[in-house]
């Protein structure tokens, strides 16, 4: 059995099956909006979580946070199920496909057998739509992916019930009652705020403090760790911030194209002119990405070189805090 | 980032063919999206990634030979896995999986335990006991030249 459904690709996974979904339900939400009224921009570095053996750096919320804030924003309501049994997981997927209803699925990546080998890693927060069935496959739309795609009953039980940290336990969600009008208006000055009291938050790992925390660490690494490890951090940070979910440049012109559309829904000027500064911002954290990827190319570890790229992180740091208190006034 | 600017290098997706897509300025300062065939830093930060773990799994290996640690440890280098993952997996505590590393332990370890990591890593358990059997996947190294 298969459901009409209509697959299209996004930049970021979550984002995508808020947006794929809603669009099923005859709500017309772009990829931005949904992450915006989300707020799924965010930067926190954590750590005391190693991913490959290095602390991890999230440029996001965490998973699942932008699909319940934009639901609660906007006035729809979500059901969400975790699951011990993967007979019950499979079972309670079945018979929501039977009823016509696409779910979304948090998923680990390391099976996901349609990606290219070097991509997968034990990475739990990822997300995918199925949408039907056909003998033992079924049909996903993996909203990264260009075009559908389709996984067995034994490969997609291995994503669902992947282990470590963020483990999906198998779990399902999808839009059950919606409002006859969405609160888009509403919802997106309240994304907006929220966004920016993360980016300001008064805390060391967090928001802007946390980027700041962040270039103090890498100044740090080549004397604290070595010439290997330093690389291997770094080179981390890159991966955390354009592979794994593409945090940094991409995320702050998914943001741009958000304050784009928001501009000219709440019909308030100021946001697009602030849509122009983070797309500015965004190709700073780019910037960053390029010096940062010589380094460890070189496999050297001048200090120097450190310095720089950490003085690059501080002068994001210092725009992003500028920017995010213009936002805040603004709405 | 404008629409042009959309990088189109090489990159580790070309093996399926697959585009990423992206968020750029149009000409008449409009966002558009694009598709990426990928970007030389992120491309390079892969590799080093990779480049990693296949250190990890050949000292691993040496180790194994060398009876400094059990095949489990070389099992999940191979698996990009650390201890705490791996423990979720065998559904163990991370003590006990660090315990089994250690050869001796390793040689006490009943069939049935045997089998748990062995269902985890997908071998058999002549493959889990001696890991000349096991083909070590290969791990592609496609940094480019330029730049």
């Amino acid at each position: 059995m298969k459901i009409e459904f209509k697959h299209q690709q996004s930049a970021h996974c979550e984002n995508g099956v808020i947006s794929n979904l809603m669009r099923h339900h005859g709500f017309n939400i772009s990829e931005p909006l949904a992450f915006g009224i989300g707020s799924g921009l965010f930067f926190c570095y954590v750590p005391f979580v190693k991913v490959n053996h290095a602390p991890a750096v999230t440029y996001r919320a965490l998973p699942g946070v932008i699909f319940k804030r934009f639901a609660k924003r906007v006035g729809i309501k979500i059901k969400r199920e975790k699951f011990k049994d993967p007979k019950l997981a499979k079972a309670r997927l079945d018979e929501n496909l039977n009823n016509n209803n696409p779910v979304g699925l948090q998923v680990g990546v390391y099976n996901l057998v349609y990606f290219p080998d070097d991509y997968r890693f034990h990475f739990n927060a990822h997300n995918l739509v199925v949408y039907g069935k056909e003998d033992s496959n079924y049909l996903i739309s993996d909203p990264v992916m260009e075009t559908v795609t389709t996984l067995t009953d034994k490969e997609l039980e291995k994503v669902r019930f992947a282990k470590g940290a963020f483990a999906p336990k198998g779990q399902i969600y999808y839009p059950i009652d919606f409002p006859e009008k969405l609160k888009i208006e509403s919802a997106i000055v309240k994304g907006i705020k929220h966004t920016c009291k993360d980016m300001l938050a008064p805390m060391p790992l967090i928001g802007v403090k946390g980027i700041r925390y962040t270039a103090k660490l890498i100044k740090k690494w080549p004397k604290t760790k070595g010439v290997k490890l330093a690389n291997h951090y770094l080179g981390q940070i890159v991966r955390m911030q354009e592979e794994i979910g593409t945090g940094g440049g991409g995320f702050r012109y998914i943001y741009g194209a958000f304050l784009q559309e928001a501009s000219s829904i709440l019909k308030n000027p100021r946001l697009e002119v602030l849509s122009k500064e983070i797309t500015e911002i965004g190709d700073l954290w780019r910037d960053f990405a390029l010096e940062a990827s010589r380094i460890y190319k070189n496999r050297s570890a001048q200090v120097d070189a450190y310095v720089k790229v950490a003085t690059q992180l501080e002068h994001i740091a210092d725009r992003e805090e500028e920017f995010f208190k213009k936002l805040k006034k603004a709405i | 980032m404008k629409k042009e600017e959309v990088p189109q290098d090489k990159s580790n997706l070309q093996s399926t063919s697959q585009k990423e897509l992206c968020y750029a300025v149009g000409e008449d300062g409009k966002y558009v999206t694009e598709l990426s065939s990928g970007w030389d830093p992120k491309t390079i930060a892969l590799n080093n990634a990779i480049e990693e773990i296949q250190s990890r799994i050949s000292i691993a290996k040496e180790r194994v030979l060398n009876k400094q640690t059990s095949p489990i440890e070389f099992y999940m280098e191979c698996h990009k896995m650390d201890v705490s993952i791996l423990a979720s997996y065998v559904g163990l505590w991370q003590w006990r999986v660090k315990r089994h590393f250690k050869p001796k332990v390793f040689k006490m370890l009943s069939n049935s335990m045997l089998q748990r990591y062995a269902d985890v890593f997908e071998i058999s358990l002549e493959e889990l006991k001696d890991i000349t059997l096991y083909k070590t996947p290969d791990l592609k190294n496609n940094t480019p030249d330029e730049n």
